[in-house]
């Protein structure tokens, strides 16, 4: 990959220069991760028992599941996707990642940001918009942190020492350009004094909430995808051309759907989406031939490691993208507008797609960036297997109670009550999916945790030693053993 | 795409176009609405609500209402209703009879079947929707043709669809009917009914504040929890306060204490009651009823 590179950097220098920056990064988003998936698990409680937090009101329903699910998109797959990023540029650039010190002060403010955000939520400071839930102030932390994490990844990708570009590239890149873009612009209009009046502000509510969930966890995790399945299947990725492809037609037509079709708005935005959303099956199909090319015939175990995790990610995303895609088919949104199915859709997104693919990436660099082995290699596995069933059984319920309740729904002679029943009965084989799914979390924030203590104390002995070295003789500074050349 | 500049430029002209298309757009063709007048009135639309309402709907937002509860009717398209308002000095059996002696009519040859089953087991109450179509024309011979001295039948434009045969709404939600919502909540999730026309369906504030204070007293079987939290259980005095819930046996507290709804419930209720979307608009036209109840 880097035929004319005259200085050979070493991978131990790379990895180590990541280090404070990913742990900052990937231990608040597991931290947020368990947190947001027990959060979403106490609010779907009061399904089962109505009263049980009659006289909570921070645990109601609204309060908790609106902020479970900004838990898991800004707490965890955004910190976590941006951890991943800025590794992937500083490996695919052969050089050591720049300013390091600006992505460990980002993380602090964004986590503080989502801690700050959370707590308003619970105590009923939401905007009301969903997905754009936390207040002004919190918004501002927010997009500060990212611009400071797209600042060093952009200088990583700089000072790459091959000029030209990897797939990864392109994805990463326009997912740093569109996440800033979009909250941007959707919180300068939302969360501001002077918002516009009426329905408008629900028609840029649906654009952020698509380009969060659909455009940008897609481009930030076939990127990742594209980076580490064909690193550890050992083979190129299969087709550049069908990955530039896929790219250009995800961000050309992904970026028009979801406006709802029934929306009281002009008939003409519904019909963009629908538009967007049947052209949006090309990059979908698109990405999948490449990852099943590049996984095919690749003859490595996966045994619940970060291939399994990557490969059931791009599995989760094919299916849940697709099913996404015939939300806004208007035949179909008439029956699945308004319920369950579209909830189970997006936790699908969330979990099962951006989740997997993230815990994965997460197994892959953390021992290389620690420079040492996982303290629960079992828990590793015990997570994927736990995590993937939890999805499985978390989200198909919901999606199958979804399309029962909506054709009740459709039919005026059946009672509400009757649907409603009819959709909380899958509900509660959807609760035990998410029970294994937050118990699967539980082992990548164990393995996160111990990982960084060890880490802490390694670095406490260190001083100590250096220090009484310092004491008896002044000992020069050793470089770190390079045992391997850097390689993308 | 061998360089970088080529990349941003393309994601740049993409991204752009969306937010082009479906921010702008929408802003430069909606944000600057006004209020629009009721179909064949004076009347404008929509009404500012109250300052007690317009708190409420911060109350419904800090709660995050909008979880599981929808303030949008969907609409499949209309029909026309064809309804008998006085009869003069027919019979209800003479009429069916003159009715059944029109069908020879081709123009009503596929409409025989739906107008002879709503009159099988008629009594004669009125007013009487003995036909309800998508046809204009078909509609239109048909009063023509009933309509004889002393009997009297109207043509009315329905909306269809199951919300609106629910009983949630005379017509589809409209973008006018938002103008004074902040934020606008429409929401994603009918874990519970839509609202959109809640002050309509349920206009009494004591139903409203039962309900959020213990949904099952009033609704059985109800899965919506409580909102206790939005009142307060204090001692009774020597005479129970006015504002104090009346509930029913089984949902009181226990004797010697009252339920006073807070300031927070009261604004709620009074936001709920606010919600009505049911005035004909140009865009989602309707024929109100005669009376002028929905």
């Amino acid at each position: 990959m880097n035929p004319n590179g005259n200085k050979s950097i070493c991978a131990n220098e790379i990895d180590a220069s990541c280090r404070v920056p990913l742990l900052a990064l990937f231990g608040g988003a597991a931290l947020w991760l368990v947190l947001g998936l027990a959060l979403g698990l106490a609010a779907v409680m009061t399904f089962h028992k109505p009263d049980m937090f009659a006289d909570c009101a921070f645990l109601t329903f609204g309060r908790a599941q609106a902020a479970a699910n900004d838990l898991l998109l800004y707490g965890f797959a955004i910190p976590a996707a941006l951890g991943v990023m800025l590794w992937i540029f500083a490996r695919l650039s052969l050089v050591p990642l720049a300013l390091p010190i600006v992505p460990v002060v980002a993380a602090h403010l964004w986590h503080l940001g989502v801690l700050v955000g959370t707590m308003t939520i619970l105590f009923g400071g939401s905007t009301g918009h969903p997905w754009l839930e936390y207040p002004r102030a919190v918004a501002v932390l927010l997009f500060a942190g990212f611009m400071l994490v797209a600042v060093s990844a952009a200088a990583t990708m700089g000072f790459r020492q091959n000029r030209e570009l990897y797939p990864s590239h392109w994805f990463l890149f326009a997912a740093l350009l569109w996440f800033a873009w979009s909250y941007g612009t959707a919180n300068l209009f939302l969360v501001c004094n002077h918002p516009p009046r009426g329905v408008v502000q629900a028609v840029i509510g649906w654009w952020l909430a698509n380009n969060l969930i659909f455009v940008w966890l897609a481009l930030a995790g076939t990127g990742i995808a594209f980076y580490f399945l064909p690193k550890i299947a050992g083979k190129p990725l299969a087709s550049s051309g069908y990955a530039l492809f896929g790219f250009l037609t995800l961000v050309f037509f992904g970026t028009w759907v979801g406006i709802p079709q029934s929306a009281p708005v002009p008939a003409w935005l519904p019909t963009a989406s629908a538009f967007g959303a049947l052209l949006s099956v090309i990059p979908v199909i698109a990405i999948a031939l490449v990852a099943r090319k590049t996984v095919c015939g690749a003859k490595v175990p996966c045994m619940g490691g970060p291939f399994c995790f990557i490969k059931f990610g791009v599995l989760s995303f094919v299916v849940s993208s697709l099913l996404y895609i015939g939300e806004f088919c208007p035949r179909y949104s008439r029956v699945l507008e308004f319920t369950w199915f579209n909830f189970g859709v997006t936790q699908w997104q969330l979990l099962g797609f951006a989740g997997m693919i993230l815990c994965g990436a997460i197994y892959e660099i953390l021992p290389r960036v620690m420079a040492g082995e996982l303290p629960f290699p079992k828990l590793a596995k015990a997570n994927f297997f736990l995590c993937s069933g939890g999805v499985v059984l978390y989200v198909i319920p919901l999606l199958i109670g979804g399309v029962e309740q909506g054709m009740k729904l459709r039919d005026a002679n059946i009672p509400f009550a009757d649907a409603s029943a009819i959709a909380l009965k899958f509900l509660r084989i959807s609760t035990t999916g998410q029970m294994l799914i937050l118990l699967g979390t539980l082992c990548l924030l164990l393995n996160i945790i111990v990982m960084t203590l060890q880490w802490k104390l390694g670095l406490v002995k260190t001083v100590v030693t250096v220090f009484k070295d310092s004491l008896v003789e002044g000992s020069a500074h050793q470089p770190l053993p390079c045992d391997k050349e850097a390689k993308s | 795409m061998k360089t970088g500049f080529s990349v941003f430029l393309a994601a740049f002209v993409a991204l752009g176009a969306s937010c082009f298309g479906l921010v702008y757009g929408p802003l430069k063709q909606l944000s600057g609405a006004k209020e629009t007048t009721v179909l064949q009135s004076d009347a404008k639309w929509p009404q500012q609500r109250t300052g007690e309402a317009t708190l409420g709907e911060q109350v419904y937002r800090a709660n995050g209402c909008a979880a599981c509860h929808t303030e949008q009717v969907r609409q499949d398209g209309f029909a026309i209703e064809v309804t008998l308002a006085t009869l003069g000095t027919y019979k209800p059996e003479d009429f069916r009879a003159f009715v059944h002696s029109l069908f020879i009519m081709p123009e009503l040859e596929s409409v025989t079947n739906a107008i002879a089953a709503s009159l099988r087991d008629w009594k004669g109450d009125l007013p009487k929707t003995f036909l309800v179509t998508a046809d204009k024309e078909i509609a239109g011979k048909l009063v023509q043709s009933v309509t004889v001295p002393g009997v009297k039948a109207q043509l009315r434009l329905v909306a269809i669809g199951p919300d609106i045969a629910r009983g949630w709404g005379p017509r589809r939600s409209a973008a006018a009917d938002y103008l004074y919502d902040q934020p606008v909540q429409p929401g994603g999730l009918r874990a519970g009914p839509d609202l959109a026309n809640i002050g309509v369906r349920a206009p009494d504030v004591n139903w409203q504040l039962g309900h959020l204070y213990a949904p099952k007293s009033v609704v059985p079987g109800s899965t919506m929890p409580a909102f206790r939290y939005l009142f307060e259980v204090r001692k009774a005095g020597a005479a129970p306060a006015p504002e104090a819930l009346k509930l029913k046996e089984g949902f009181a507290p226990t004797a010697g204490f009252e339920v006073i709804p807070t300031a927070e419930a009261r604004e709620l209720a009074a936001y709920l009651l606010s919600l009505r979307a049911n005035a004909p608009l140009l865009e989602a036209p309707f024929t109100p009823v005669f009376s002028g109840k929905p």
